[in-house]
């Protein structure tokens, strides 16, 4: 949230009425309302939609799977988004300003595009790489590791993006003040620059993990979408709709979209307390 | 709230005091990996589409993306996301004006709202529309199936970004340049347009750019909302999609490259705006 610096002095005229009721009626349509109906149909039967899914063991399955890949996913992209983001910041190398520009690639690639570019790297038939690894006894394509590479793929920019102007701000004084008093690197990381850091980090992996639990294109593609195997969360979304089972799709999209929900008000609670 | 997340604040000259900045060994190895890993995920990746769609040669891409089929699903995609664009160049700069200028009970929960979109999973944003627009409308309106179904769609997933762009900047916005204006005779509409309107102008510019290449890009949103119908409400991801069902790699890596172009020419677009804005601040 974006604090005004100044006193908000209230604007004059009728035309902040006609401005305010236009935002609100426009946020009401588009977002509101629909969101409070998915919650409406989901409870249509009391908690018998609930009860279906959370009793169906392929539903429990997807559920499982789509946590254990997004927490996977959220510490790949965690540990590499700060690993990265000191490097930009702290560091000058050559072709920085392009690798900057390129990190931010995932946020406006396709997520069929992500899917199918991963299928042609690493398919087991006739990907890049995807016929050696099989080979030799991995597969990533149709399995769990294809599910992890595309959902760090799609959520690869948020840590970053919220470490860097942080890293920014703090500047480096502190950290070389440690350094000549004789920290070693790794002191210097976990004592001086994390906590400096942290809500930077905290915000990077709410919002990542918001996205990672969320992925439904990039996943559809690489997944193989089996039936208690590779489906995840979204995908019984979709295959519950298609397949007239509106109640359990109904609910398990009420289940995503309370954790997204619960992520976004996790994330605009505490940011104001930290002096943005 | 995300402003950090939706606006591209990293410039391209970081601040910094005293050291050099130049890689250590153990920076080196870290950049190593970092990049071997960059590479392995995204990089190799994106380069094996294009790759995939140039291998046939030139004749076959151009085949490939001029089917009456995919050309339907290209323009519809572009266009729809033109005027979505245009419809949050409007409304994210006044929503943003209202968070910041104005006060009212229930702020806080529209600040929640803008962001909602950002954050669910966009087969849940599709069926979110649905329950509202779709058969089952309270409002009576099925748009379930048409291109209005796309642009609402869009609209849905776009929100976020003009709004979390301008309104840093517009909360920056010094109040005494637009008071003198004021008392120098200034009406309210030549304050905004003269005053206001020059200050925001980069900041719509980069989330009118996101929400461009958002739109182009989406997928999730519109399986179960627009109904994918060839020629009609079919968008270039779902095309792509099914090419890749039918086994016809290259074709849905030809189209795959021209939505590459597309966000390729907007992180350029965004990349200079950033340039423009660093160096008048």
């Amino acid at each position: 949230m974006a604090e005004p610096s100044t006193v908000v002095r209230p604007a004059r005229g009728p035309g902040r009425y006609v401005t305010r009721v236009l935002v609100v009626a426009y946020l009401f349509f588009l977002v509101a309302w629909p969101l409070f109906l998915v919650g409406k149909n989901a409870f249509a039967d009391g908690f018998e939609n609930i009860r279906g899914i959370v009793e169906d063991p392929d539903i429990v399955h997807a559920l499982e799977l789509t946590v254990t890949v997004a927490l996977i996913a959220v510490v790949i992209n965690t540990v590499f988004g700060v690993g990265i983001s000191l490097l930009l910041v702290r560091y000058r190398f050559p072709g920085q300003r392009l690798l900057s520009a390129l990190l931010d690639m995932p946020l406006s690639v396709s997520p069929i595009v992500v899917g199918l570019a991963l299928v042609l790297v690493y398919g087991g038939r006739n990907g890049w790489f995807g016929p050696a690894l099989e080979s030799a006894g991995f597969q990533v394509i149709f399995a769990t590791p294809g599910i992890v590479m595309a959902t760090v793929f799609v959520a690869l920019p948020l840590v970053i993006r919220e470490v860097v102007p942080v890293l920014e701000e703090v500047g480096d004084e502190q950290e070389q003040a440690a350094r000549s008093l004789g920290a070693n690197a790794v002191q210097t990381f976990l004592r001086i620059t994390l906590p400096a850091i942290k809500w930077g980090v905290v915000y990077g992996v709410v919002l990542s993990l918001a996205r990672s639990l969320g992925e439904f294109g990039a996943v559809k593609v690489v997944s193989g979408n089996v039936l208690g195997e590779t489906r995840t969360a979204t995908l019984v979304v979709e295959e519950n709709y298609l397949n007239f089972d509106k109640g359990g799709a109904y609910a398990t999209a009420f289940l995503l979209a309370l954790v997204a929900v619960a992520c976004i008000v996790v994330v605009s609670v505490i940011r104001p307390k930290d002096n943005r | 709230m995300t402003s950090a997340t939706l606006v591209p604040d990293r410039p391209a000259v970081s601040r910094r005091s005293g050291r050099d900045g130049r890689l250590t060994r153990a920076s080196g190895l870290g950049l190593g990996i970092a990049m071997l890993w960059f590479s392995l995920l995204v990089l190799i990746p994106l380069a094996a589409v294009v790759v995939t769609a140039v291998d046939g040669g030139w004749a076959a891409f151009w085949d490939a993306v001029t089917t009456p089929q995919t050309a339907a699903a290209i323009r519809l995609t572009v266009g729809t996301a033109f005027l979505v664009t245009l419809v949050n160049i409007v409304m994210g700069t006044l929503i943003a004006w209202v968070l910041v200028r104005d006060q009212f009970f229930g702020k806080r929960a529209l600040e929640v709202l803008i962001d909602v979109p950002f954050a669910l999973p966009t087969i849940v944003a599709g069926l979110v529309l649905l329950s509202l627009y779709g058969p089952d409308s309270p409002l009576g309106v099925d748009i379930a199936n048409t291109r209005v179904a796309v642009f609402l769609a869009f609209l849905f997933v776009t929100l976020p970004f003009v709004v979390r762009t301008v309104q840093p900047v517009l909360a920056e916005l010094d109040r005494e340049v637009e008071d003198a204006a004021a008392s120098l005779g200034a009406s309210r509409f030549t304050t905004f347009r003269r005053i206001i309107l020059p200050s925001l102008a980069p900041a719509i510019a980069a989330g009118a750019a996101l929400s461009f290449a958002r739109g182009v890009s989406e997928y999730g949103s519109l399986v179960l909302l627009s109904g994918n119908l060839p020629m009609r409400t079919e968008v270039t991801s779902v095309r792509i999609l099914s090419s890749i069902e039918n086994d016809n790699l290259p074709a849905a890596a030809a189209v795959a490259t021209v939505l590459l172009a597309i966000s390729f020419v907007v992180i350029v677009a965004l990349d200079v705006i950033q340039r423009r804005v660093v160096r008048r601040g």
